[in-house]
């Protein structure tokens, strides 16, 4: 009434159609975000995380999200709790807890990428190496593969040679300096940071070599054999080429 | 004594409760296949997952329904009255007065407007997540965080909207609009003037 500018002479102006701009404008910025969605997230997850890590049983904690493929989450026993080498090995292990625990212990710090597109960064692990496993089970030198059975059926991964010995690949038995947490696979995991997530077999209780590397749980529904985090799964189109930092110590088991 | 309009049709009421069950039947199981607390408390992942896929086709399919089935043109002009904002309207957002309302003010038309959106891009980030799985020509690095997005923002205009239909005392009353269909008109004539502009101080001309 006392605002002259929206009121021009020569009486009833057009209603203007905002509604199916509003519309258009958020399904548009939507869309688009599929494109610069998670790098936006990244900053603003990173700006709020303090805040966020107060709301943790509201959020996905620190970035994680928990994915099964079962009816219910394998609880561990560590009083019968065991892990099993064998196949292709001179001397098939059956480890408790406890033994476990009493190999040479790794740390590392490194990224989780999950396939689905959420990452968590500096995840801090401790665990075992492979080549301590083999150590003590002696592969044989036909082992060309490794498979790990997951207390969870039906999952199950494998890893050629060359990538379980990565140096940065180990089996898990703590998390962020704690013990493996159920959700996250306890008590044991297997971790390749070069590689997304559904290669990180959780609930890990069996490790046996074999000769070539089969398909594992979601290879079998259409994902890619080798999941190298970025070079993979969609991710680019480029043939995936072999990992960057293949060790030169893989040379210790020749087919 | 009382008189009431009618503010809702049967329709429009229908269209409401179909879209407020399916998103909190999306909510639930969505928070549950989300949270990682929930996710251990609850497990049973593989048909959670399937419940909230299903849920979400059956939320699109029963609003396409409710709308084919209904009154169809009493939903477009109710779209076309979304759609339209006059000066008033503007005004109105901007927080001068006075700018009397139709049957639904600008926030209204806004949050009509945004939740129209939040159902598209659910319906097709959901839908890339669900091909992703099965095709990796689906797959994009930003789908989850759409789809997680939508919620979080969908989540908040919910709260708001539950606010102002249940607790805020200039109008909550418009919930019995939303269940019964009738508003006060004494409220409508307070609160939407310009939609109930018969009633002018104690005349009480209509019907």
């Amino acid at each position: 009434m006392s605002d002259p500018v929206e009121e021009p002479a020569g009486g009833k102006p057009e209603p203007r159609r905002y509604g199916r701009g509003v519309f258009l404008l958020t399904v548009a910025g939507g869309i688009s975000s599929l494109a610069w969605g998670k790098s936006v997230w990244g900053h603003v997850s990173g700006a709020v995380s303090p805040v966020a890590s107060s709301l943790a049983p509201f959020l996905p904690t620190g970035g994680w999200r928990i994915y099964t493929v079962s009816g219910s989450m394998p609880t561990f026993d560590r009083a019968t709790w065991r892990l099993k080498v064998g196949g292709l090995v001179k001397k098939p292990l059956s480890l408790s807890y406890d033994e476990l625990l009493a190999l040479p212990k790794a740390s590392q710090v490194s990224t989780f990428h999950c396939v689905t597109g959420w990452t968590v960064q500096n995840v801090h692990w401790g665990g075992v190496r492979l080549t301590d496993l083999f150590d003590r089970a002696n592969p044989l030198p036909q082992a060309g593969a490794l498979q790990f059975v997951s207390a969870e059926e039906p999952y199950i991964d494998y890893l050629t040679m060359p990538q379980a010995l990565l140096h940065d690949v180990m089996l898990a038995y703590e998390m962020d300096d704690k013990p493996l947490p159920r959700d996250h696979g306890a008590p044991l995991r297997l971790i390749i940071p070069e590689m997304y997530g559904y290669k990180n077999v959780k609930w890990l209780n069996e490790v046996n070599l074999v000769s070539d590397a089969g398909s594992g749980y979601w290879e079998q529904l259409g994902y890619d054999q080798d999941a190298w985090v970025g070079r993979s799964n969609g991710y680019s189109s480029a043939p995936t080429p072999p990992p960057p930092s293949e060790p030169g110590r893989s040379g210790f088991l020749t087919r | 004594m009382s008189r009431y309009l009618r503010r809702f049709s049967r329709t429009e009421r229908t269209l409401h409760w179909v879209n407020a069950l399916g998103f909190f039947t999306l909510l639930a199981t969505g928070l549950i296949l989300y949270l990682p607390s929930l996710s251990v408390l609850v497990g049973r992942r593989p048909l959670i997952k399937d419940m909230h896929f299903w849920s979400g086709v059956g939320w699109i399919v029963a609003l396409a329904l409710v709308a084919l089935l209904g009154d169809r043109r009493g939903l477009l002009r109710t779209a076309r009255e979304l759609d339209a904002f006059d000066a008033d309207d503007v005004r109105w957002l901007r927080r001068r007065r006075p700018a009397p309302q139709g049957r639904f003010n600008a926030g209204q038309k806004v949050n009509a407007s945004l939740n129209a959106a939040f159902t598209v891009l659910f319906l097709v980030s959901g839908l890339l997540l669900w091909l992703g799985e099965r095709d990796t020509r689906f797959r994009f690095a930003s789908t989850v965080v759409l789809h997680d997005g939508l919620m979080y923002v969908a989540l908040a205009l919910l709260v708001g909207h539950l606010y102002l239909a249940l607790i805020h005392p200039a109008t909550r009353h418009a919930l019995r609009g939303m269940t019964i269909g009738t508003v006060d008109e004494d409220w409508a004539h307070a609160h939407h003037p310009k939609w109930a502009p018969d009633y002018v101080d104690g005349d009480r001309t209509r019907r």
